[in-house]
Formats: C-alpha cells, sequence, structure tokens
C-alpha cells in the first residue's frame, strides 16, 4: 500500500521531529560484553557435547556408533542426504530402510532423518542448518529423529562467532536439542512439532 | 465502594487459575534471574547496553525504516505497509488471494492477535490455524493467550484434555505427553496442507535484512518447511541496526524468556528458499505494521517500542500474578501492556486508562527488562495523561481531601489526633471508602498518629547536656 508506506513514514517524521536530541547509537565490542568464563571453553568440542547434552541432545563419536544408537532406539525406517549415504552406508548393516528422497505425502514413514549440517556451536550445544547445503528442510524436521552430520572444523565457539558466520545463505536454522514446549503446566515434553531426538556427527 | 476493573476481574479469578498463574510465573522469574548471573557477572550492564541500542533504533526509525525496506527488496523480499489493523489484515488477504489461497498456518504472530486477523481471514473463507501448543488450544476454545510466552499459564491439564475430547483429538487423556502427541499429530497434516505460513519477526537486521524468528516447538520452522509462501507481519519497532547486536539480543532473550541459554529454534531468513532446496517458501512478504506504533512513537512514553516481548515483567509483576493475564483485556498483559495497550488505542485511549493504574510501582518490571525499559516511570506519564484529558477513574481514591489535609498543619495535627476513633470502629463505619474497601482483605494496623511528633518533642537534643 503505497499510501500507508507514506502515511507512516510522515507519522514516524512528525513524532520525532521534536526530538532535539536523537539518542546515539553505543559502541560496544560484543566479544568484551558477552564473554562469560566458560569452564570447558578450551576444549570446544567437549563443550559442545557437554551442551548438547545438557539440553537432551546427543553426539555420537562415528557412523557406526550412530547406527548402532539408531538400531537400539528401534529407529530402523529413515531418510538420508543421499551426498551423505555413501559414506553412511557401509556402517549400517541389515534391517535399515533408508530413503534418498523424502516423500511429504509419508512423513510419519521416517522415523529418522540425516541431513547435513552447516556448522555448530560449542557455548550452546548448537547445530546449525542451512538452506543450501540441507537437502531438504522436512526431513530434518519431520521425522522423530534429526541426525545432523557437521564438519568438525564448522564447529564455532561461541554465539558471537556464529552470528558473524551466518553469510548469505538464504534461510540458516540454529536448532538447540529437540523441538520441546512447556505450554501445558510448565511440564517440559520433547517432540512437539519438530524432532524429539537431536543427534549430531562430526566428520572430518 | 467500586474497585477498579482490574480489581473486579481478578475478584473472579479461580484459585486454580490463580494459583497457576501465580506459581507459573513466579518460577520463570526465579530461573531467570539464577540463569542470568550464573552465567554473566554484570547482567544490568547489558541490559542497559541493549536498551540503548533499541531507544536508538526507534529515535531514529525515519532512516532505519527506509533502509530496511531497501534491504529486504534487495533479497527478494515484497515488502507492504499497513497502517492499520484493517491495511494489515486486507494486506495479507491479497497476498493469499493472489494465490488461491485457503488455508494458513500461523506462528509465532502478536501482531496477528493485535489486528483480529483470524476472524477477518474466516470471513472471507479461509482457515487461519495457530500451531504454537498454547495460542492452539487457546484458539480451539475460543479464548485468549493470558502471557506473552506462555499463552495457556491459565489452563490445567484436566481442562485441555476436555477441550481435545470435545474437538475430536482423541478420548479425554489429561497426561501431557499425550496432549502433545495429539497435537503433534494433527497439525502436522494442517501444515502440510496449508498454502501459506504467517510469521512475525523477533528481529530485522537493517544492514542485512535479516529476519530472525525464535521459537522452542518449531512450529515456526515447520510453517516455512512445509508453506510455498511466508508472510511476515512486523511492527515497525522491530528492527536491529546489525547482524552483530543479534547475539547480545539472542542471549538476553531466550534467558529473559525462558531462562534458557537459547531458545530451542533461532532461524535467520534472508528471503526465498535457496535455488535446489525442495521445502519452503518461493515468496516472502514483509508486511510492517503501524497500528498505532507511531502514536506511541510520538508521545512521551515511547521507550515502551523497545520492548522485545519477553515476558519477564509479566512473571516479576505482583499484579500480574493476582490478577493473570485476561485482567488486562488486551494482546499485551502485564506491565509492559499496561503502557503498551491504552497508547495503541490512539484516540481510544481512555477505555484502557485504567491500566497504568493497575501497579503498585514497585519497579521489579523495571529491573528484569532485558531492554530496560522504565515502566514505572512510563505508567507515572500515562496517570499524568489521564488525569490531563478528565478521563473518568472509577474506583480510585479521591485524593483531594488528602493533599487538604496534608498540606494544612492545623488540619493533619487535627486528623492525627481524630485518627485513634479508628481503632474503636468497626470496619463498616470506617468513613473513608477506600479505606472500607481495603479493610475487606487485610487488616490495618492499630492507629499510633502522633505518636512519632510526641516522642520528638520530648526528646532531649544531644549535646544540650539536660
Amino acid at each position: 500500500m503505497p499510501a500507508d508506506r507514506e502515511m507512516i513514514l510522515g507519522k514516524v517524521r512528525d513524532a520525532l521531529a521534536p526530538l532535539h536530541e536523537r539518542a546515539k547509537l553505543p559502541s560496544y565490542d560484543g566479544a568484551v560484553e558477552l564473554a562469560r568464563t566458560r569452564a570447558d571453553a578450551a576444549d570446544p568440542m567437549a563443550e559442545f557435547a557437554a551442551r548438547i547434552r545438557g539440553v537432551n541432545g546427543e553426539v555420537v563419536p562415528d557412523a557406526p556408533a550412530l547406527a548402532a544408537l539408531l538400531r537400539t532406539r528401534g529407529w530402523m525406517r529413515g531418510y538420508c542426504d543421499p551426498a551423505l549415504w555413501g559414506s553412511l552406508e557401509p556402517h549400517f548393516g541389515e534391517g535399515f530402510h533408508v530413503e534418498l528422497s523424502f516423500d511429504r505425502a509419508r512423513v510419519d514413514d521416517y522415523q529418522f532423518g540425516i541431513t547435513r549440517g552447516a556448522g555448530a556451536i560449542a557455548e550452546t550445544g548448537t547445530i546449525i542448518l542451512n538452506d543450501t547445503t540441507t537437502s531438504t528442510r522436512l526431513a530434518a524436521l519431520a521425522p522423530w529423529a534429526h541426525v545432523a552430520v557437521i564438519p568438525r572444523k564448522a564447529l564455532h565457539g561461541d554465539l558471537m562467532a556464529a552470528v558473524a558466520a551466518l553469510g548469505s545463505d538464504p534461510n540458516v536454522i540454529w536448532c538447540t536439542g529437540p523441538s520441546k514446549t512447556a505450554d501445558v503446566e510448565g511440564i517440559l515434553i520433547e517432540g512437539v512439532h519438530g524432532p524429539g531426538a537431536q543427534i549430531a556427527l562430526f566428520t572430518a | 465502594m467500586k474497585t477498579q476493573q482490574i480489581d473486579q476481574f481478578a475478584a473472579g479469578v479461580s484459585e486454580e487459575t490463580r494459583h497457576a498463574v501465580y506459581d507459573g510465573s513466579k518460577v520463570g522469574h526465579e530461573k531467570r534471574t539464577k540463569v542470568l548471573f550464573d552465567h554473566f557477572g554484570a547482567p544490568d550492564r547489558l541490559r542497559r547496553l541493549a536498551g540503548e541500542i533499541k531507544q536508538h533504533v526507534i529515535e531514529n526509525l525515519d532512516t532505519y525504516l527506509p533502509a530496511v525496506e531497501a534491504r529486504l527488496a534487495a533479497n527478494g523480499v515484497k515488502v507492504h505497509w499497513a497502517s492499520t489493523a484493517q491495511a494489515a489484515c486486507e494486506a495479507v488477504h491479497s497476498i493469499l488471494k493472489a494465490r488461491g489461497a485457503t488455508r494458513l498456518v500461523k506462528a509465532k504472530t502478536m501482531v496477528s492477535e493485535e489486528i483480529e486477523l483470524d476472524a477477518y481471514l474466516r470471513e472471507r473463507g479461509i482457515e487461519s490455524l495457530e500451531t504454537d501448543l498454547g495460542e492452539f488450544i487457546v484458539q480451539l476454545d475460543h479464548d485468549h493467550p493470558s502471557h506473552i510466552v506462555k499463552p495457556i499459564i491459565h489452563k490445567n491439564r484436566a481442562q485441555i484434555a476436555a477441550l481435545f475430547e470435545k474437538n475430536g483429538l482423541g478420548a479425554y487423556n489429561d497426561d501431557p505427553a499425550t496432549i502433545t502427541q495429539r497435537a503433534r499429530q494433527f497439525l502436522r497434516h494442517k501444515y502440510l496442507e496449508a498454502d501459506a505460513g504467517l510469521t512475525g519477526a523477533n528481529f530485522v537486521v537493517a544492514e542485512s535484512g535479516r529476519m530472525v524468528v525464535v521459537t522452542n516447538e518449531g512450529n515456526a520452522r515447520f510453517c516455512l518447511a512445509a508453506t510455498r509462501c511466508h508472510i511476515a507481519l512486523v511492527g515497525i519497532e522491530k528492527i536491529l541496526p546489525s547482524d552483530g547486536d543479534l547475539a547480545l539480543f539472542l542471549n538476553l532473550l531466550a534467558r529473559s524468556a525462558t531462562a534458557q541459554q537459547l531458545t530451542v529454534y533461532n532461524e535467520f531468513i534472508l528471503g526465498p528458499r535457496a535455488p535446489g532446496q525442495p521445502d519452503g517458501p518461493d515468496e516472502t512478504h514483509v508486511i510492517l505494521v503501524d497500528n498505532g506504533r507511531t502514536d506511541v512513537l510520538a508521545s512521551d512514553c515511547r521507550d515502551i517500542l523497545r520492548c522485545i516481548r519477553c515476558g519477564a515483567c509479566l512473571n516479576v509483576c505482583p499484579v500480574y500474578r493476582q490478577a493473570g493475564g485476561h485482567a488486562y483485556r488486551s494482546v499485551y498483559p502485564g506491565p509492559v501492556g499496561a503502557v503498551l495497550s491504552p497508547l495503541l488505542l490512539g484516540k481510544r485511549f481512555p477505555e484502557k486508562a485504567d491500566l497504568p493504574k493497575a501497579s503498585s510501582l514497585c519497579g521489579a518490571c523495571n529491573e528484569v527488562c532485558p531492554v530496560d525499559i522504565p515502566i514505572p516511570d512510563l505508567l507515572l506519564r500515562l496517570r499524568d495523561k489521564a488525569h490531563t484529558e478528565g478521563v473518568p477513574s472509577p474506583g480510585t481514591p479521591p485524593m483531594g481531601a488528602w493533599a487538604l489535609m496534608a498540606t494544612r498543619p492545623v488540619a493533619w495535627r487535627a486528623a492525627l489526633a481524630g485518627g485513634h476513633l479508628l481503632n474503636h470502629l468497626p470496619t463498616s463505619l470506617i468513613p473513608v471508602p477506600a479505606l472500607r474497601a481495603w479493610e475487606q482483605s487485610r487488616e490495618l494496623p492499630p492507629w499510633r498518629g502522633g505518636a512519632f511528633r510526641a516522642w520528638l518533642k520530648m526528646r532531649r537534643k544531644p549535646g544540650t547536656g539536660t
């Protein structure tokens, strides 16, 4: 609405006109202001592992461990990004049914979805997904378990570093543990719309 | 005697609801304090800094708004402007109509409540479904949210279970996990069938045009993964100067709202989905909504536009804890709502001019505010505005007689002496109506008027030797 645009901007200008002085933008160094002592910050991988467990997420050391975890939980049907399956398949063995395309008409058929993660944040145990590297948004969201396969070198120390790395991807999403709600009487329930299990696997 | 509107409402709140609201908000507040102070040595410094940044933005909206518009457009986002609720509803409708869309899923948008979008779209044959669990329950029950981040803080599991049963979402079961699973199953198919997803935005960055949408449930992400069209309803005050500011604000928002280090899902949106990405919108629209915000900007209460909707001031407020969110008769309850809601009404300010009086001015809301809004000062300014404009104030004790007495020493001395009569009067005969109302639920201490003066008079002056 072009008329609305002019009206709003006109009202904004009128509202601000009487101000003799406008509030200045404070200059600050985020790294200094947000610095805090993090006991395990010296070892980002250990810090990430501790933080993701703190939000009920999980981290597995390698592909065989991932396959074993999925098997233990009885999650044998799922989706995998075709670009990852070549390196994962040899470790999965008998009994798994893995599809390389995600059919949105059958969202409930997938117990897990394995997609590429673009990075991670040690300070918070966060998995970072970028639109350009995530094979399908739905496969990282709709199945009960989501596994992000993340390049080890893309582990950021803290939020400041992760914000600085946002770049020009049209859609970046940070996922910190399973989807959760406490709407009913403040009781924490996981897996409300998205994954009930959020799993990270780092690769060299 | 007639009590204030908020007291009248609070009197009708059930014990069950009062306990739910009280406990929920108290726990929220205690956790917030712990996590902020455990993590940061001087969180107050961070709050002040964030406040200065947002104050700078709102006092420079005349340059920030065109900058945001240009950035969004450069990112491939279609920008719309809506000066009123009606215009905002029309903007949403015309986008949907152009796509032949009839099913809309919504997440994280208080503005859509503010503009009463659901009813507008329903009349035009469009289903508009809330997807946040609490908001979904509220919508099913034709109720309203009563807290900014915990919309059904006023409901218990039994009420929800009965509501689900009534709406065909399974036989009565009040286990919270079962309730959540049922909503999960129902809503995921709604997302997948929907034609468009509507969200708000927690922040829009001027430098990059990046929109940030924050949820714990992942419902906004589902809207943006399952549908082909994203519409964001954004209040004009939601701007941050640069991407670098996001770290500060996300750190503060999650801790202040839910005492989390970081909210589960933080989505950073520049525009439509990436080439090659099969899911998500091919069209992104942003509707910049005024709906009274420029009136707030023109007032001496513009600081309230710093608000990032964390709900911390609700949790800590003694009035909110007793009265609950519905008592504020507004989309925005609690201390922030007591300032914002009357102002957003513009010329209809008198309709909610009572809200700024629903405060003891204890200052706790200011102390917890992540953007350091001086809410008590703003409440006082609004009380003054109501007084200056001659808005009737039913239920508030008249102060004229008090002022007369307190400014005349003779009258004051007489009142101090006469006050002793109060100790012998039954409550029903107390001559001051406000005191009578007060005594209905509390007891006045015994009158000791004049004791201090007597003591002062009799006291030996130090150093006089007598």
